[in-house]
């Protein structure tokens, strides 16, 4: 079998790029170079048919702009093409499997989409009033419900606005449940070496310093170090569970009960929790706080890079301390509190405008719904049951970082495996471009050297699991065979070849400026 | 279940070559007491047309906005978006993408980060960019964080023309990290008070313009009080199509400048996802939350873009990183991008010609109405008024009445004693038709 009947080649004209042929044009056969829009010489154009105003701006006196603002307008046909084209310079998960450890990237199901753009949803304002909104507090309401019996947590805060946003919202509530005993001396988060670094920025962020907690031979937190570090001074421990290296925390109960015990609260990650929803609450380990990337466990779509959402579910020792607004029950019905009153004062107050990512509690409802409560369970199985097949089907030519049991929905290998072949990680995985699939997540966690992790998701068949598999294989094969030109040159086949990532730190360009005239570049 | 592709059959295979006798077997790690023996008490799965009806009737139940004569602004703004936006930003390629750190397939979202960078860059009058926050308030939030971070003070003041959720987000995050924070008293146009209540602790100020009262000002004097008591000057603005006609917060001296993106391309979705522009001077940029996007080349030398300056950012810097935010607005920040360009700038300044154009009309019509007092002196496309009965209660009675009117300003600040105080905004999408009935409406409410 032929290598590119393995992957698939990112551009139409692969073949005859990567044999070196070179277009009249620069373009890659269909693919064509795509300049800036500020290239395009539209600075006098529209694509927008607006009415003539009729007044002008005279009121406004001296407060108008009056200096050229420098951008350019496209008519709409231009529009179309040009950021199409663009689009098709990206890799998608409507494309093809994203192995990306730690970062799930699932099916993003177009009805969701669909729901979310109800003119009832989509076309309303957060501050009309509540009385003509029923229908979105209830929709937050169900969100909230779903949340909580998945997690048994007693409370949640919907309004973070991403995964890191929620990391904050927990540590504020935390901070307030500290502050509102009297408890002043907890200046210390604890957070395990193999942590997301949001935790401990966010940690940081909020005045904390940050105590890192070492790490066993077998990828968990170590509970001796735990211990030596637990003290007066500690507000919280953060720790990811499944963590970051794909497995389980076994000691996560002793942890929970460690951490209370030194009267710190149980910051969970929750970034995995797409590895064990239906089938363990975090309420039951002994969590207080734990946020949930929906774009992670209920595939509201990652975009390019957001927006998320990272609604927080709180324990009884944190609910009071939820930021505003809120939803009560009052006497006809359901009411957002947007602001804390009486014993809620406590809170800590607002972490944005507004009530949260509304358009992204939609989508992952109508997840949540279309799976249901077996739906998900199974959803937490598959998405297991696909990492581990990865790790069982890929050991004998790549090294298990952690060999010894099963993962959970993500399998971690070191590069060790490449050592004396003269391929770096790096190499490696731009290579996997080559062969039709994006890179696994490389060197994190920190934790293990070279570290290369894959998360599959539950929404790849057998088959796309098999064709990865097949690709991974004989990109390994090759390496070891000493192949290195196809991996130091890699990608070959992308619409641009490796791109110079220092050369962009050292020289920052960061936006697009007028080329000076030549008249003045002379002098 | 449609979204989960193996087969008994599949898993039963799988099953096998892992070696593990049964799926329980790959839950081995967690502790026994913790697994759940059957699925949680929540409905079983339902199919695309159930989805679909129970959805539909919550969305049913809410009165959208495009139904009614429409009025509200207040941070969040009702603009005709084309078409073309929202079929771009569904394109599977955009839509389902990941964050761009493999730039060699990402050049897609990495141009278009280039392109929203150098279009806030130029709206905001600023140097550079960076490829977006979380929306307006939070970006308000970081901005404080970051001058505290860089003039190495702790004070923050706060300008009585500060939407008030965003004082409140803030104040959530200047509060936890210790940074003192000043709230100037609520006023329609009292910037100057910002001015006295300068001095040698100060880190920043925050002016909104247009500020929450609709009131435009021109803060270059503060700016300059501001800096020149070594303080940096924050313009907060929550409409960005104002820019298409007021001066930028770069023309009147910002340090940085934050806005809210929402009001080009993107639709209001009660409160959110919204996108946050964060603009700064060069010299500050590696001060800058977020990520950033730069221009540099491949091994070919054909131009590219990457994700760059990351050792500012958590993945890198972890507890010393500039802020702890991993993401963006990605697909926000490009419908803003897409939206932007098709306007143009002579589209935008037409729009927002037409944004203030329909709010004169509506000053004037309620002006005329007895018991409505037009408070604010100038304005882009939203205005105070003060009624002779409490705002809220007008609201209520004129949502029955088929009218969102607008916003009360007690809804934002329930203590200022400004129950009275109605913000009202109209945009393009307001007709002259919903001008009359709110006017005659509103005459029958106040009568």
């Amino acid at each position: 079998m032929s290598m590119n009947s393995v992957g698939r080649p990112t551009t139409p004209q692969a073949e005859t790029a990567a044999g070196g042929f070179a277009s009249l044009t620069g373009g890659r056969g269909l693919l064509q170079d795509e300049v800036l829009i500020f290239e395009m010489g539209g600075w006098s154009k529209t694509g927008v048919d607006l009415p003539e105003a009729s007044i002008s701006a005279d009121e406004l006196g001296d407060l108008v702009r009056t200096d050229p603002i420098g951008l350019p307008g496209l008519s709409e046909p231009e529009t179309m093409r040009h950021y199409v084209r663009l689009s098709q310079k990206n890799h998608a998960i409507d494309l093809a499997l994203y192995p990306l450890g730690s970062c799930t990237m699932k099916h993003n199901p177009r009805l969701n989409e669909k729901m979310a753009r109800l003119a009832g949803f989509a076309d309303i304002h957060p501050l009309q009033p509540q009385s003509t909104v029923p229908g979105a507090l209830e929709l937050m309401d169900r969100l909230a419900h779903w949340l909580k019996t998945l997690t048994g947590m007693p409370a949640v805060a919907l309004t973070p606005k991403a995964g890191a946003n929620g990391e904050l919202c927990g540590i504020l509530a935390i901070q307030a449940a500290h502050k509102a005993r009297g408890d002043d001396a907890r200046k210390v988060v604890l957070v395990p070496t193999s942590a997301h670094g949001t935790n401990p920025a966010t940690a940081a962020f909020v005045g904390y310093s940050v105590r890192e907690i070492a790490q066993t031979d077998d990828g968990r937190v170590d509970l001796a170090d735990l211990e030596a570090k637990l003290g007066p001074d500690v507000a919280a421990i953060m720790v990811t569970n499944p963590n970051t290296c794909g497995l389980f925390e076994r000691d996560i109960v002793e942890i929970a009960r460690l951490t209370h015990a030194a009267g710190a609260y149980f910051y969970c990650d929750g970034a995995n929790f797409n590895a064990i929803v239906g089938r363990v609450r975090p309420g039951d380990l002994g969590v207080d706080a734990m946020h949930i990337n929906l774009h992670k466990t209920f595939s509201t779509p990652h975009g390019g890079g957001g927006p998320g959402a990272g609604p927080v579910v709180l324990s009884e020792a944190l609910a009071a301390y939820a930021p505003t607004p809120w939803l009560t029950y009052g006497p006809d019905g359901l009411v957002l509190q947007e602001e804390a009153i009486g014993e809620a004062a406590g809170a800590f107050g607002r972490m944005s405008a507004f009530h949260g990512q509304m358009g992204m509690y939609v989508r992952a409802y109508a997840y949540m719904r279309s799976h249901g409560s077996d739906g998900l369970r199974q959803v937490a199985e598959d998405a297991v049951l696909n990492a581990n097949y990865i790790k069982a089907t890929l050991s004998d030519l790549m090294s298990p970082a952690f060999p010894d049991g099963p993962c959970m929905h993500e399998a971690l290998f070191d590069d060790s495996w490449l050592d004396g072949t003269g391929v770096t990680t790096l190499d490696f995985a731009k290579a996997m471009i080559d062969e039709g699939f994006h890179p696994m997540t490389m060197y994190f966690p920190l934790v293990v050297h070279g570290a290369m992790l894959i998360e599959p998701t539950e929404t790849e068949s057998k088959q796309e699991l098999d064709r990865f598999v097949t690709a991974l294989r004989a990109l390994a094969q090759a390496a070891k065979a000493g192949d290195t030109d196809r991996f130091k040159g890699a990608p070959h086949l992308a619409p641009l070849r490796r791109l110079d990532e220092t050369l962009a730190a050292r020289k920052p360009k960061l936006r697009w400026k007028p080329e000076a005239p030549a008249s003045m570049a002379a002098e | 279940m449609r979204y989960l592709p193996l087969t008994p059959d599949d898993r039963r295979q799988m099953l096998g070559a892992i070696g593990a006798g049964s799926i329980d077997a790959l839950f081995v790690d967690v502790p026994k007491s913790a697994v759940l023996d059957g699925p949680v008490d929540l409905p079983g799965f339902a199919g695309e047309l159930e989805v679909e009806r129970e959805l539909g009737a919550l969305a049913a139940r809410n009165v959208a906005a495009g139904s009614v004569p429409f009025f509200c602004g207040a941070g969040a703004y009702r603009h005709h978006v084309p078409a073309s936006v929202d079929h771009i930003i569904q394109r599977s390629e955009f839509l389902t993408s990941y964050t761009p750190y493999q730039p060699e397939i990402a050049q897609g979202t990495l141009q278009v980060l280039f392109e929203f960078q150098t279009q806030v860059a130029a709206l905001t009058g600023m140097d550079v960019a960076n490829a977006s926050l979380y929306d307006g308030s939070t970006a308000a939030g970081e901005a404080v964080m970051m001058a505290s971070r860089v003039t190495r003070r702790s004070k923050a003041i706060l300008s009585g023309g500060l939407h008030p959720h965003y004082v409140q987000t803030v104040e959530t995050l200047a509060h936890a990290a210790g940074v003192a924070t000043e709230r100037l008293a609520p006023a329609i146009d009292a910037e100057d008070a910002v001015i006295a209540a300068i001095d040698g602790d100060t880190a920043c100020v925050v002016v909104q313009t247009p500020n929450v009262f609709g009131t435009a000002t021109d803060v270059t004097k503060i700016a300059a009080a501001a800096q020149a008591a070594g303080a940096l000057m924050i313009v907060v603005t929550t409409e960005a199509v104002s820019f298409g006609l007021l001066k930028s917060p770069g023309e009147m001296g910002a340090d940085i400048a934050v806005a809210e993106g929402q009001s080009i391309g993107n639709a209001l979705n009660f409160g959110g996802p919204y996108v946050g522009l964060f603009a700064c001077k060069e010299k500050l940029v590696r001060q800058a939350p977020g990520r950033l996007c730069g221009e540099t080349v491949d091994a070919d030398g054909r131009r590219g873009f990457v994700l760059t300056l990351s050792t500012r950012e958590q993945h890198i810097r972890r507890d010393k990183a500039t802020s702890n935010i991993c993401t963006n607005s990605g697909l926000c920040a490009l419908a803003f991008t897409i939206h932007m360009s098709l306007l143009g700038e002579v589209g935008l300044r037409k729009l927002a010609l037409l944004n203030h154009q329909q709010a004169l009309k509506t000053k004037i019509a309620l002006g005329s109405v007895k018991g409505v007092e037009v408070l604010t002196p100038r304005f882009f496309n939203e205005f105070a008024v003060k009624l002779s009965k409490p705002a809220a209660e007008v609201v209520e009675a004129l949502a029955a009445r088929g009218v969102l009117a607008g916003v009360p300003y007690s809804r934002l600040d329930p203590h200022a004693g400004l129950d009275d105080v109605l913000l009202v905004c109209a945009t393009e999408t307001v007709t002259d038709g919903d001008i009359e009935t709110f006017k005659t409406q509103l005459a029958e409410v106040l009568a």
